[in-house]
């Protein structure tokens, strides 16, 4: 393809073709300070192409695929090129990784130690894994939580985190616009801006650690907090797997010692900050 | 043109050693464009490849078994479904190979079961599949009629907690097609796995694979059609091939796909013009997995459509299908 770039995002490396310089650009910039090895062997192709011929010159207009693709995928508008790039790289892990057990969650780690964060999308996860990640936390992945089969361990995929609507805000205000990408006005999921993770989070990006507590958040409620059933995390887990399904019996093994081993509790809270002050009491008491 | 290098590797494993980075990226992405990953896994097994390609051969491996067991898991359960019946019930393609441990299903991805089960019987066999969940997958009566009045099998039905697909046919050519095999005395022929279910004979399953992949539909997937045939034909006696392909009107097309699988991997062919052509088809896939020459692919999925109908029929079908917005990709 006329544009492209590889970068490497934990342990996946990604080669990304497109049609049009900006969204190779917009991403070389905002990942520049992430593995971009010219001459790599990509674990994934992602194509940025036009929707048809047309297409590519008047009202440009992106069709994201690659080695895994879904027929269906809506079109994209270039104005949106750097969120169909991430989307891109996003459906190659959902649809094509085997290495580890992917959970739909966020995760940061202290002490050696990680906290996963799952729900969703809405679910204030991300941004809760972008503040704590400001605030003495390792930053790990706001999208997905690479679960080692074997080891237990988490590891990272620190991506940019995708922020939407009014968690731009709140997260801008504290990070400083110099970490912020553009703002990408009414997408399909509102507005959206990427903020680029700390630089600690991308040079340890290779290390995982152990989990020792699971969250299940939810953004918009009064604050509370309730004990779940293992049954009840192992299903909503399952659910929040795109793997789970394809890699078999090492997948319910890890899961089931997951399960087992990590305590867990969902809460509701009404900001950000009340959610960060649960979220360290409960790590006092209980990881 | 990465086609071309997947082509190569396919025939001659041992090639990659000059590959470099760029190469392998076209590689893999065509093999994964044309559904051969796990083909190019098991072909490469024991050669030397560069540590960033070791997993992903590996993950397509671990790919490849899964489907064969969840292939053969269908298999079982449509047996299962079947079995009252007391018809011979014979697995084509992709499931057949893995059933019988053939060299063509090594690394195949599997997709629909496909079965087939003598014409007289479909009526019984649609009743048996509904009672034991599988459903009906297009809600459009032009779709379902098509099907039933032109087609060599039944619209395809998916099982409602298993979500997977069965295409059951009652013949090998869509009834509109130039020629008419003859499935009964394919049936009849059939070789006995296990648990009720057959086989078509090895000659037969060369006839069935060319009439699929020369005599019907755009040659979409057809690199790993001709892989399948290719190995097919070892197993064969040239003879008896030839035999049955004129018997159910199809030496031409495989005497074509002889040729074919002999130039693309085996030890070389001559090939006429016509043959080229359909090399170059076979051939249009890039280093990024983009499907190439725009018009030759459009030119052979005319054909597909020439191929299954007399023209005025064509013309109904193609502006009823336009008339509900369908467009080729």
């Amino acid at each position: 393809m006329r544009h492209q770039l590889t970068l490497r995002i934990g342990p996946a490396t990604f080669r990304i073709g497109s049609a049009w310089p900006a969204p190779v650009s917009q991403l070389a910039s905002l990942y520049a300070a992430y593995p971009q090895p010219a001459d790599a062997i990509a674990d994934f192709t992602v194509r940025l192409q036009p929707t048809s011929l047309a297409r590519r010159f008047i009202r440009p207009s992106i069709f994201i695929t690659g080695d895994h693709g879904l027929a269906d995928a809506a079109p994209m508008s270039l104005a949106h090129g750097l969120l169909a790039a991430e989307m891109g790289m996003n459906l190659q892990m959902a649809l094509g990784w085997r290495r580890h057990l992917l959970l739909h969650a966020s995760s940061v780690e202290k002490d050696g130690r990680v906290l996963v964060m799952t729900g969703e999308s809405g679910s204030g996860k991300s941004t809760l894994a972008a503040l704590l990640g400001e605030r003495g936390w390792r930053f790990m992945g706001d999208e997905f939580a690479l679960l080692d089969l074997d080891s237990g361990a988490i590891l990272p995929f620190p991506r940019l985190v995708s922020l939407k609507n009014r968690a731009i805000e709140v997260v801008a205000g504290e990070v400083g616009a110099g970490r912020m990408g553009p703002l990408l006005a009414a997408t399909a999921k509102g507005d959206i801006r990427h903020m680029l993770p700390r630089n600690d989070a991308v040079a340890r990006m290779g290390q995982g650690a152990m989990p020792a507590l699971l969250l299940f958040p939810r953004f918009g409620h009064a604050a509370d907090m309730r004990a779940v059933g293992q049954a009840e995390i192992f299903m909503r887990l399952t659910q929040a797997s795109t793997n789970y399904v394809a890699l078999g019996e090492p997948a319910f093994t890890a899961l089931t010692r997951f399960v087992r081993d990590v305590p867990a509790r969902a809460i509701d809270f009404p900001t950000g900050e009340e959610a960060i002050a649960m979220v360290e009491r409960l790590w006092e008491d209980m990881a | 043109m990465s086609a071309a290098l997947l082509v190569r590797t396919l025939r001659d494993p041992a090639s990659v050693a000059a590959l470099d980075a760029s190469g392998w990226n076209g590689l893999i992405a065509a093999a994964r464009a044309e559904r051969l990953i796990g083909t190019l896994a098991f072909r490469l097994d024991g050669v030397t490849v560069p540590p960033a390609v070791t997993p992903i051969l590996s993950d397509a491996q671990a790919d490849a078994a899964r489907e064969a067991r969840q292939a053969l898991w269908e298999a079982d359960r449509a047996a299962q479904a079947l079995g009252a019946l007391g018809v011979r019930v014979v697995l084509l393609k992709g499931t057949a190979y893995a059933a019988a441990g053939l060299k063509a299903g090594q690394g195949r991805f599997i997709g629909d079961l496909d079965i087939l089960v003598p014409m007289e019987a479909m009526a019984a066999v649609e009743q048996a599949l509904i009672a034991a969940g599988w459903e009906w997958v297009k809600d459009d009566p032009y779709d379902d009629a098509y099907y039933r009045q032109w087609m060599h099998e039944l619209p395809p039905m998916i099982h409602a907690t298993r979500d997977r697909m069965i295409d059951v046919h009652h013949t090998i050519l869509p009834l509109t097609a130039r020629q008419t095999p003859d499935a009964a005395a394919m049936i009849a022929d059939a070789v006995s796995l296990a648990d009720g279910l057959y086989i078509l004979s090895p000659e037969n399953r060369v006839v069935h694979a060319v009439a699929h992949m020369l005599a019907d539909g755009d040659l979409q997937g057809g690199l790993r059609n001709l892989w399948d045939i290719y190995h097919l034909l070892a197993d064969t006696d040239p003879n008896i091939v030839a035999t049955r392909a004129a018997h159910h009107g199809l030496l031409p097309h495989v005497r074509q796909a002889q040729r074919l699988a002999a130039a693309l991997y085996g030890p070389g062919a001559r090939l006429t013009l016509w043959d080229r052509l359909i090399r170059a088809r076979l051939l249009a896939r890039d280093g990024w997995g983009r499907e190439t020459r725009k018009a030759l692919v459009f030119a052979f999925f005319l054909r597909s459509h020439w191929l299954r109908m007399p023209p005025l029929m064509l013309a109904r079908h193609l502006w009823t299908k336009w008339r509900k917005g369908h467009r080729p990709q």
